[in-house]
């Protein structure tokens, strides 16, 4: 059974390490702050800013000088620190960053992303995808395996690049894969419960290997 | 030398001409020197580039400049919860350029600073670099981007003396200091306008040298984007509420 979306975060939140400092990005990825382990110290980074947020804040205590990189009402915590956009960018470009966590539309098995233009269609921008992507220490993708029943785990990615060799591990509803990105390509390391590793053959069209210490 | 103006009009007097090119701080419509904008709008310049994180949305920010079709060309880095600036956008009335978050925050820093190109890493490999110089350093390959310098900036800050100190409230802060030091003329809208000597000199953000008019906006307009909130339970009571500590 595929994973879902709360269970594809808490596999994604496996990655943090006591210590962390974190991005994380819009949609599954933000699920990923409800599954730190306790005692564990995990700063949650915001681009426009801020160095660890808070949950979001009680009815009536939301405050407009308060948010975080989506726009969402945020609250401070005693960690927290504030910054200019130019120090925040210091900090994930500078690789001061340990993990981001991002969503993507395709991934390549050379490490290749795109997640931020679609040719023909409206483009709103990058954001801070592409100075994440090539700046942080490690770069997570959390996706869905298929969109519309085409594999996101491609030879080639054939949108628009946000970044070129920066994905290390991709998390799909399917499995985990590890990207080697001096050119050892993909290698599937686990399975989703009941998910087989013809399931996995059948929806991607990028090659792989399998891990022998394949795990489900 | 008096930096403070009685109003955003006078404050932008003589600033103001067609076809240049206006910073203005702010991340979404957080820290989003609002009035400045609507003076800007009342004053009816076009033809404006405007280097900013966003455009506003519709009626608020810089959507106004928008509304009224004076903007050329937008230098931005996410523009989506604008309507008005995607059908602008769409009928190729609106020119857009996109940069990394990242590239248009160092962009401006460096504008600011009198450095004049730097190499990132942020969009190598990608269309954001070509047409570029890509050069490698240390095993790494890197693009130039150029630094930035407006004709004006216009920022928000939450305090500010009547020097041009200024320190900022918590993520009201974002573009806001860099922007102040990269416009030929900064003028800052400010929340609180105090003496010097009122702001503790450790807590200044942006030094007075950076800004050269100012406005008092005691009743600056704030909004949210994303009303995001937690519902209270037992376990949250407010001290004093009752219940077991």
């Amino acid at each position: 059974m595929a994973w879902t979306r709360d269970q594809m975060a808490e596999r994604a939140a496996k990655e943090l390490k006591d210590g962390f400092y974190v991005n994380l990005g819009i949609g599954i990825p933000t699920l990923v702050s409800n599954y730190i382990p306790n005692g564990m110290s995990v700063q949650l980074q915001s681009e426009n800013g801020m160095l660890g947020f808070g949950p979001f804040p009680f009815e009536g205590e939301e405050d407009p000088d308060l948010i975080n990189a989506g726009k969402q009402t945020v609250t401070e915590l005693p960690t927290t620190s504030y910054f200019n956009s130019a120090d925040s960018f210091a900090m994930i470009r500078g690789g001061h960053i340990d993990l981001a966590i991002l969503g993507a539309m395709q991934v390549a098995e050379n490490g290749d992303i795109a997640n931020w233009m679609i040719p023909g269609k409206l483009v709103k921008g990058m954001g801070g995808a592409m100075d994440l992507v090539g700046g942080v220490k490690k770069v997570v993708v959390v996706m869905e395996h298929s969109a519309k029943g085409e594999s996101k785990l491609l030879a080639k990615c054939n949108l628009p690049l946000t970044g070129a060799g920066v994905v290390d591990m991709v998390i799909t509803d399917l499995g985990v894969f590890t990207v080697d990105k001096t050119g050892g390509g993909l290698t599937l390391i686990e399975l989703a419960p009941e998910v087989t590793l013809d399931d996995i053959k059948k929806n991607t069209q990028a090659s792989f290997k399998v891990a022998n210490t394949l795990t489900q | 030398m008096n930096k403070v103006h009685a109003d955003a009009k006078s404050a932008l007097a003589g600033l103001l001409k067609d076809g240049m090119t206006i910073m203005a701080g702010g991340f979404g419509l957080c820290g989003i020197p609002e009035t400045l904008i609507h003076a800007i709008r009342d004053a009816g310049v076009k033809n404006l580039t405007v280097v900013s994180n966003n455009a506003g949305v519709d009626g608020k920010g810089l959507g106004v400049l928008l509304d009224t079709k004076q903007v050329k060309k937008m230098i931005s880095s996410y523009v989506g919860e604008n309507k008005t600036f995607m059908q602008q956008y769409l009928a190729k009335e609106l020119e857009i350029e996109f940069n990394p978050q990242g590239t248009l925050a160092e962009r401006i820093r460096a504008g600011g600073a009198g450095i004049p190109a730097f190499f990132t890493k942020t969009g190598v490999g990608t269309m954001i670099a070509e047409g570029k110089d890509v050069r490698e350093f240390d095993g790494n390959r890197y693009v130039m981007e150029r630094g930035i310098v407006a004709d004006l900036s216009i920022v928000h800050a939450y305090i500010g003396d009547t020097e041009g100190n200024l320190a900022y409230r918590k993520t009201a802060r974002n573009f806001n200091p860099v922007m102040a030091t990269a416009g030929k003329v900064t003028v800052a809208e400010v929340e609180h306008l105090v003496r010097p000597g009122e702001i503790d000199p450790d807590h200044i953000i942006t030094p007075g040298v950076f800004v050269q008019r100012m406005i008092h906006v005691p009743n600056a307009a704030k909004y949210i984007e994303q009303r995001t909130v937690r519902k209270r339970t037992a376990a949250d009571a407010p001290a004093g509420a009752g219940g077991d500590v």
